[in-house]
């Protein structure tokens, strides 16, 4: 059980996602970045999808109200837990009063605490993350505040031994380093598979997609990423049929500005679409800050989908290693 | 009162084209996990039973995991990513082909609706483009006969089809800041009730206190897809 001592807004309980109730208009919410939150569940033992609280915004403090194992996955939040600092991506247990603190990190943009057992809160519509617009889910449906207490689940079985002191996995940002270069140390490469409408674009509107710095405006969050670059724009402007949604699609409204749309986003709409995100980058997407650069690098759809098996692979990887490690 | 005179020289909203229509039915990739299936041809609502047909039956595949139908068109998200594409392609445009209109036992809902006022703040504009009396814009809405196309976008929030042409009227290029839940709108050639309080595009014409979504019902959305609608006039302020 834990106390949130000290939390700006916008941090929430979320797990994996709402999948299955697009159909009522009820968008998935879930973690951005679901590599560094299966990580911090599979540290602990606890299975995948067991809920954490996304800090998107620093800094967080919490204090133990019992002893607990917890991990700290994500963006490096320089966590200390009392005066001692944690190296990043890290499983340990707390004492009963002993106080975590997560601070602004130098890079990356989302940090996740996972808990032993996980968060417990209802389910709503099969899962607990927090769908902040419509306000039900996670905590009361709302972002945490001072003085919120959480629970956890009890912990089926024989509770895992960990190791004195902790355990702790390499980011996959050095485990699987980004595969296109980056001009100025600040662009991040995230791969595109074309999308629906990519044809009516002229040449040269695609050619500018390829080739732009897209620059992440502050009008972003968990519902999408609005980019700014030169405009793209259609021989006359269009509006599709309302259709449905999934996260990493990039559409372009008449604006000409791409926005890739992401775990908050509505369930449907109606902007034509020019790529998608492929999934395998999507957590290196949710890491990205605003104000940082974005390229695009088209992949055809057979590299798209082998481009999952590096990360099912050290996630995987990670498993049968903590696996070892809890129960020797 | 607009005269035909006004009329011709006002300047009209500018409009976004709907895509001209698809002259085959396609289906497009939405990354790796989805495909998008979409039917040819204007909007019509055999059409869209024959998605609803589509959506019945790939609910049935175990590589499926959700279906999410749009208008006149379906999202097919699948559990992992297809390994053989093309053969996926084709058996959506297979069950687009075979299947038959579902037969819908939609059921008659009625929604009582305020008019005008403070929360149809758009009453006005949509008066204005149609060259129509508030009395008539109302009564031509409320006349109507509306089947729920898809539910999306939002909680609850359905997509009706069967707006009067006399009051189609473009969505709006500025976005009402916070627009009232339960608010009465026309977004081009549709109309809805709008299910959150926040920024929304279409026009106001009226609100309705009606819930969209409760999640203690299951489930949990008040419309359903071949639902009918039929708007009730419970009062007007002009």
């Amino acid at each position: 059980m834990i106390e949130v001592v000290s939390t700006p807004p916008l941090n929430t309980v979320q797990d994996l996602g709402r999948f299955g109730s697009r159909h009522y208009g009820v968008s998935t919410s879930g973690v951005m970045d679901p590599v560094a939150f299966v990580v911090g569940n599979v540290l602990l033992g606890n299975s995948d999808n067991a809920a954490g609280i996304e800090i998107q915004i620093f800094p967080f403090v919490v204090r133990f109200l019992a002893d607990t194992s917890f991990a700290v996955t994500g963006a490096d939040a320089q966590a200390t837990l009392d005066d001692q600092e944690l190296p990043s991506w890290w499983a340990t247990t707390a004492k009963r009063g002993q106080t975590l603190t997560l601070r602004p990190p130098a890079s990356g943009a989302r940090a996740y605490l996972t808990l032993s057992g996980g968060i417990d809160v209802p389910v709503i519509l099969g899962s607990r993350s927090t769908h902040l617009r419509s306000e039900f889910g996670g905590l009361q449906g709302r972002f945490l505040h001072k003085g919120d207490v959480l629970g956890t689940l009890a912990i089926k079985g024989k509770p895992a031994s960990s190791p004195a002191g902790g355990l702790g996995v390499i980011p996959p940002l050095f485990a699987m380093p980004q595969h296109a270069p980056s001009a100025n140390g600040k662009t991040m490469w995230v791969r595109v598979l074309r999308s629906g409408e990519y044809d009516l674009f002229s040449s040269e509107m695609q050619e500018r997609f390829w080739t732009t710095e897209w620059k992440i405006t502050p009008n972003s969050d968990r519902g999408g990423y609005r980019l700014l670059g030169p405009a793209l724009k259609l021989p006359a402007p269009v509006e599709m049929r309302s259709y449905g949604l999934v996260a990493g699609i990039v559409q372009v409204p008449p604006s000409g500005h791409p926005i890739i749309q992401l775990s908050d986003a509505n369930t449907s709409g109606g902007y034509p679409k020019i790529g998608t995100v492929i999934e395998a980058d999507l957590w290196r997407l949710a890491q990205a800050r605003l104000g940082s650069f974005l390229r695009f690098e088209e992949v055809s759809y057979e590299a798209a989908v082998a481009a999952m098996a590096p990360v099912d692979e050290y996630v995987a990887q990670i498993r049968r290693t903590a696996e070892l490690y809890r129960h020797p | 009162m607009a005269s035909a005179m006004t009329d011709a020289i006002r300047p009209r909203p500018v409009a976004t084209a709907e895509r001209p229509a698809l002259s085959a039915p396609k289906v497009s990739s939405i990354g790796t996990r989805a495909l998008l299936l979409e039917a040819p041809g204007a909007f019509d609502l055999s059409q869209q039973k024959r998605i609803w047909s589509v959506a019945d039956e790939v609910l049935t595949w175990p590589t499926v995991e959700e279906a999410v139908a749009g208008v006149t068109n379906l999202l097919v998200v699948f559990r992992t990513s297809p390994r053989d594409l093309a053969a996926t392609q084709a058996a959506l445009l297979d069950a687009w082909r075979r299947l038959p209109e579902k037969a819908v036992s939609g059921r008659v809902i009625e929604i009582p609706v305020i008019y005008g006022g403070e929360l149809g703040s758009d009453l006005a504009a949509v008066c204005d483009y149609s060259g129509l009396p508030p009395e008539e814009v109302i009564a031509i809405h409320s006349a109507g006969n509306y089947t729920v196309c898809a539910i999306g976008s939002s909680p609850g929030f359905g997509y009706l089809h069967g707006l009067d042409p006399r009051i189609f009227m473009p969505r709006k290029t500025v976005p009402s800041l916070r627009m009232l839940k339960g608010t009465v709108t026309i977004g081009g050639m549709q109309a809805g009730i709008s299910v959150s309080t926040g920024p929304n595009g279409w026009n106001a014409i009226g609100w309705a206190e009606t819930p969209m979504f409760d999640l203690a019902k299951d489930p949990p959305c008040l419309l359903a897809p071949g639902d009918r609608i039929k708007f009730v006039v419970e009062r007007i302020e002009l």
